[in-house]
C-alpha cells in the first residue's frame, strides 16, 4: 500500500492542486485511505497552502466524510420517516444482530460500520441503505443476513446485488436493484423527444428569444421556490463576468423526493440538453451537474451519457455546428441537505463548507468562483427542452394561473402504488389520492417536512404554486399512523442538517425539538402547546436561509392542522407542568442512604 | 457619489452608496443591535440580532445594502422580541457563568441581556458538553462561551493570509477551532486582538487578567448601543 503521503500527493496533483476540488480530494483520499485522518488533513492542507481547520471545516461539515475509518464495508440505513414507516426498526436491528455492532459503531476489527442516514431518495422502496456506494431497497431481515454474510466472506458488494431494477437500472454502467415506478406519465417530461432536436432549436433562435419563450411558458423552479425561470436567466445573461455558468442542482435531499433520481436514470440526455439550451441562454460555456452523493451509483452512467452527447455534438465544441460550445462536469456531493439551497451548492462546487451566502450579490450576480451562474433544478431544465420544441404557449396551456405545465410528484407513505408521477400543476390532493391509491390517508405531507402538513380539510386543495407548494415531495401518512412520530423524525432531521451558522436554526430547532418531546412525554400543559407555536414563529423569521425559515413547519403546521392531537396530550387544569421528577431524581442517593423517599404533594 | 436616501421607523436617514443598514443607521444616530457585526470585518450575519424588516420581508442588517428609498423598520414590538429571543437562545445554547467571566463587564452578549432586560431565558437551558482548550501558548479558548459569531475566523490571519481559527462540524455542534501549527506562532498582539474580537469571553489572552477592574468596564456604565444613539 502507497504512503499516505504519496496517496494524498497524487490525489491533489490529479486536481490541479487546486483548492476549489477539495471536495472531490476528500472524496479520492478517503476511498483510497479509509478516513481522512489529522495527518491526511495537515498533508492536504499543507501541498494546498492552506490552514488545517480550512480542510477539517470542510470534512466535518458533510456526513459521507470520516476523519476516522467506519469499516470496509460502511452500511448507511435510511431513517427517514417513510422508512419508519415500511419497517426501518426492524431491518436496523437484524443489522446489529448480523453485524454485531449497534448503529453508529464499527466493527472492532474494522470490517463493518452501521450509521444513519438522512433520506437517501429511495422512499417508494425502502427501507433502504446504501453500502460503499451500492444502493439496496426492499430490505428484509432474510436479506440482511445474506448482505450481512456476504460482507463477512468479503465479497465486493456489487455482487450481493442479486435482482436488478426496470429500465437504465439495469444498464452495465448502473446495475442497481433501484426500480423507477413510473406511475403517470405526462406530456412534459415523458413524451418521446428525438435527441439533440431542443438544443438545435434554440441555437436557432437569439439567446434572448430563447429566454423569451421561457418566459411566455411562465416556467417556475421545480426544486420548490417557484422562482420564474426566464427572469433568473436574463439577470444571468445580463450580470456582468468574464464567463458565466449553469449549475444542474441534482441534490435532491427533501425528505420523500426522489423524481430527480428518475429522470437522472431514464432522462439524463434530456437534462444534459436542457443544460446546453440554458447555457446558449445565458452566454455560459461550462456546465457543472452537482449530484448528491447518495446517487454516486448514477456516476459512471451519467459519464457515459455524457460522452455519447459529445460524441453526437449535442456537447462539446461548435454544438449543431452553430458555432456554440458547451460542456458539463459532474460534481459529487457528500451528504448535506443544506447544499440544495443553491448558494449553499455553489459553496460545496467551490470546496467548502456548504454553508448557504448572504445575499445580495445573489448567484446570477456572482454565483460560482464569483462568475455569474444559473442554478436550476434537474426537472427545469427537462422543461426547457420541452418547451423549445413545443413553444410556451403550448406548455403554459396547463397548469393554473400562477403554475404552468405540469409537476413530477414523488409519492410514498401509506399507498397502493408509491412512485413518481407527472400531473398537470392544479390537481387536488383528493384526484392524486385516487390515483395512487391512498385514499384512507388521515394526513398528507405536501413538499417534504419544510412544506405543509394538511388533514381531511384540505384535501379539496390544489397542488401548485398558488396553493400548496411542493418541490416534490408528497408523503401520505394513514389513519393509523401516530403523527407526532412523524413531526419528530422531520424534528431530528432539521437538527441533524441544520448547517449551525445562524443562531435561530442552529439553537432554535434543538429547542423546538425539546419542546416536541415535552409535550409528547404527556408532561406538558396549553401554555406549552402555545410556547411552541410561538417559538416556531422566531426560529422562521429570523432564520437566515430557507432551512431555518421552514424548519419549524412539521410543528407548526401540525400545530395549525391537527391542534386536536396536541390538545388531547396537554394537562388542562394547570399552567406549568414541570419535566423535573424528583421521585427518578433521588432515587438512587435514597436507596444508597437507605431511606424510602417521601414526597409530599405540593 | 450621490447619496441615498431611506427611512428607518419613518425618519429620514441618509446614507453613502454601498454602506449596509447597520453602518448607515449608526451614522444617523440609531442603533441597532448586533452581535457578530464588527466594523471592519466581512459581515457575516451569523447571530441575526440585526433583523430589521424591509419591505414586509426580515433581513439581517449587517448584511443588507441601503438602496434609494428603502423603508426599514427597526424597534417594532415584534422584532425586539425576536431579538430579544435570539439572545435568551444564545444564553441556553451555551454555558454561560458572568460572575466568573474575566469579560464580565466588557461583553456584548452580557451587554445585550441587559439592555434587552432578560430575566430567565424564556427557553430551557440545553447544559451543553463544551471543552476547553488551555494548550495553546498565547491563548485559552473557552467554547462554554462561544457564540459561534466568525470574528475570530474572520479577523485573525496570518502574514501570508492563512486562517488561524475555523469551524468544524455542523448544526449545534459547530464548535471553533485552530490550526495549532499557526496558533503557535501567534504573537502578544495577535492575541489581543483575538480577545478583542471576541465578543464574549471564548477567547482570553494567558497570563494577563482583570487590567480594569470590574465597575470600570466599557458596559458597566452605560448600556451597550448609548455610544451611537442621539439624544
Amino acid at each position: 500500500m502507497a504512503s499516505l503521503d504519496a496517496v494524498v500527493k497524487q490525489v491533489v496533483s490529479k486536481y490541479g492542486n487546486d483548492r476549489t476540488r477539495l471536495m472531490d480530494i476528500i472524496t479520492d483520499v478517503q476511498t483510497e485511505l479509509g478516513c481522512v485522518s489529522d495527518e491526511a488533513v495537515a498533508q492536504i492542507a499543507k501541498i494546498l497552502d492552506l490552514s488545517k481547520v480550512d480542510v477539517e471545516g470542510v470534512i466535518t461539515f458533510y456526513h459521507f466524510f470520516t476523519k476516522t475509518p467506519r469499516g470496509k464495508y460502511t452500511v448507511y440505513l435510511n431513517n427517514s420517516a417513510v422508512a419508519n414507516m415500511k419497517g426501518r426498526a426492524a431491518i436496523a436491528k437484524a443489522f446489529e444482530d448480523a453485524v454485531g455492532c449497534s448503529f453508529g459503531r464499527t466493527t472492532s476489527d474494522g470490517l463493518i460500520g452501521l450509521y444513519d442516514t438522512s433520506c437517501i431518495g429511495m422512499n417508494d422502496q425502502e427501507p433502504a441503505a446504501i453500502i460503499n456506494g451500492v444502493v439496496f431497497t426492499n430490505l428484509t431481515q432474510e436479506k440482511v443476513k445474506e448482505i450481512v454474510t456476504g460482507m463477512k466472506a468479503g465479497k465486493d458488494v456489487k455482487d450481493l446485488v442479486k435482482e436488478y431494477g426496470d429500465g437504465a437500472n439495469q444498464s452495465d454502467l448502473i446495475r442497481a436493484m433501484v426500480k423507477n415506478n413510473i406511475m403517470r406519465k405526462g406530456p412534459v417530461l415523458f413524451a418521446p423527444y428525438e435527441q439533440g432536436s431542443a438544443i438545435k432549436a434554440a441555437l436557432s433562435k437569439k439567446p434572448e428569444d430563447v429566454i423569451e419563450e421561457i418566459k411566455i411558458a411562465n416556467l417556475r423552479g421545480r426544486g420548490g421556490a417557484g422562482f420564474p425561470t426566464g427572469m433568473k436567466w436574463e439577470f444571468c445573461r445580463k450580470a456582468e463576468g468574464a464567463k458565466h455558468y449553469v449549475i444542474c442542482n441534482a441534490d435532491e435531499g427533501e425528505p420523500g423526493t426522489f423524481k430527480d433520481r428518475v429522470i437522472l436514470t431514464e432522462l439524463p440526455h434530456m437534462l444534459f440538453e436542457g443544460m446546453a439550451i440554458a447555457g446558449y441562454a445565458v452566454g455560459a460555456q461550462e456546465g457543472i451537474i452537482y449530484l448528491r452523493a447518495e446517487y454516486l451509483y448514477l456516476k459512471k452512467y451519467l459519464e457515459k451519457v455524457l460522452e455519447d452527447l459529445r460524441a453526437k455534438n449535442i456537447l462539446g465544441k461548435n454544438i449543431a455546428g452553430k458555432g456554440f460550445d458547451f460542456d458539463i462536469r459532474i460534481q459529487m456531493g457528500a451528504g448535506a441537505y443544506v447544499c440544495g439551497e443553491e448558494s449553499a451548492l455553489i459553496e460545496s462546487a467551490e470546496g467548502k463548507r456548504g454553508e448557504p451566502r448572504n445575499r445580495p450579490p445573489f448567484p446570477v450576480q456572482k454565483g460560482y468562483l464569483g462568475y455569474p451562474t444559473t442554478v436550476n433544478n434537474v426537472e427545469t431544465l427537462c422543461c426547457a427542452v420541452r418547451i423549445m420544441l413545443e413553444g410556451g404557449e403550448w406548455f403554459a396551456k396547463m397548469g393554473t394561473a400562477q403554475s404552468k405545465g405540469t409537476k413530477l410528484l414523488s409519492v410514498s407513505g401509506d399507498c397502493q402504488n408509491p412512485g413518481i408521477y407527472e400531473v398537470e400543476f392544479g390537481t387536488t390532493v383528493n384526484t392524486l389520492l385516487e390515483m395512487v391509491g391512498g385514499r384512507t390517508a388521515k394526513a398528507v405531507q405536501v413538499g417534504g417536512p419544510s412544506g405543509t402538513c394538511i388533514s381531511k380539510k384540505d384535501f379539496g386543495r390544489r397542488i401548485c404554486f398558488d396553493d400548496l407548494a411542493t418541490g416534490g415531495s408528497i408523503i401520505i401518512i394513514g389513519p393509523d399512523r401516530d403523527l407526532f412520530e412523524i413531526v419528530h423524525n422531520f424534528m431530528d432531521f432539521f437538527v441533524e442538517e441544520s448547517c449551525g451558522w445562524c443562531v435561530p436554526c442552529r439553537a432554535g430547532n434543538v429547542i423546538l425539538k425539546q419542546k416536541l418531546e415535552k409535550i409528547m412525554s404527556g408532561k406538558a400543559s396549553t401554555k406549552d402547546v402555545q410556547e411552541l407555536e410561538d417559538w416556531c414563529k422566531i426560529v422562521k423569521a429570523t432564520s437566515r436561509c430557507g432551512l431555518g425559515q421552514t424548519s419549524p413547519n412539521p410543528i407548526y403546521t401540525t400545530i395549525q392542522n391537527f391542534r386536536e392531537m396536541y390538545e388531547a396530550k396537554v394537562k388542562k387544569d394547570t399552567d406549568y407542568v414541570s419535566t423535573f421528577d424528583l421521585l427518578a431524581a433521588v432515587e438512587e442517593s435514597c436507596k444508597a442512604a437507605g431511606r424510602i423517599p417521601k414526597v409530599e404533594e405540593h | 457619489m450621490s447619496t441615498i436616501n431611506f427611512t428607518i421607523d419613518g425618519k429620514a436617514c441618509k446614507a453613502k452608496p454601498g454602506q449596509t443598514i447597520v453602518e448607515a443607521a449608526k451614522d444617523n444616530g440609531i442603533y441597532i443591535p448586533t452581535l457578530c457585526h464588527f466594523e471592519g470585518l466581512k459581515p457575516a450575519g451569523t447571530c441575526r440580532i440585526c433583523t430589521v424588516k424591509v419591505g414586509g420581508r426580515n433581513m439581517a442588517a449587517c448584511t443588507t445594502p441601503v438602496t434609494e428609498g428603502m423603508v426599514v423598520e427597526n424597534k417594532t414590538a415584534d422584532l425586539e422580541d425576536y431579538r430579544k429571543a435570539i439572545i435568551e437562545m444564545l444564553f441556553v445554547e451555551g454555558n454561560h457563568m458572568c460572575p466568573t467571566c474575566e469579560k464580565s463587564g466588557n461583553c456584548e452578549l452580557q451587554a445585550l441581556g441587559y439592555r434587552y432586560m432578560m430575566m430567565a431565558p424564556r427557553f430551557p437551558f440545553l447544559f451543553p458538553r463544551r471543552t476547553l482548550d488551555a494548550s495553546l501558548p498565547k491563548i485559552v479558548i473557552e467554547r462554554n462561551r462561544c457564540v459561534q459569531c466568525l470574528r475570530c475566523v474572520r479577523g485573525i490571519t496570518t502574514a501570508d493570509g492563512k486562517r488561524i481559527f475555523g469551524v468544524v462540524n455542523r448544526g449545534g455542534h459547530v464548535e471553533i477551532t485552530v490550526d495549532k501549527d499557526l496558533a503557535a506562532s501567534m504573537t502578544d498582539e495577535m492575541a489581543q486582538k483575538a480577545m478583542d474580537l471576541c465578543p464574549v469571553g471564548a477567547i482570553l489572552k494567558k497570563e494577563v487578567g482583570f487590567a480594569i477592574p470590574i465597575g470600570k468596564r466599557k458596559f458597566d456604565s452605560k448600556p451597550i448601543g448609548s455610544e451611537i444613539e442621539k439624544a
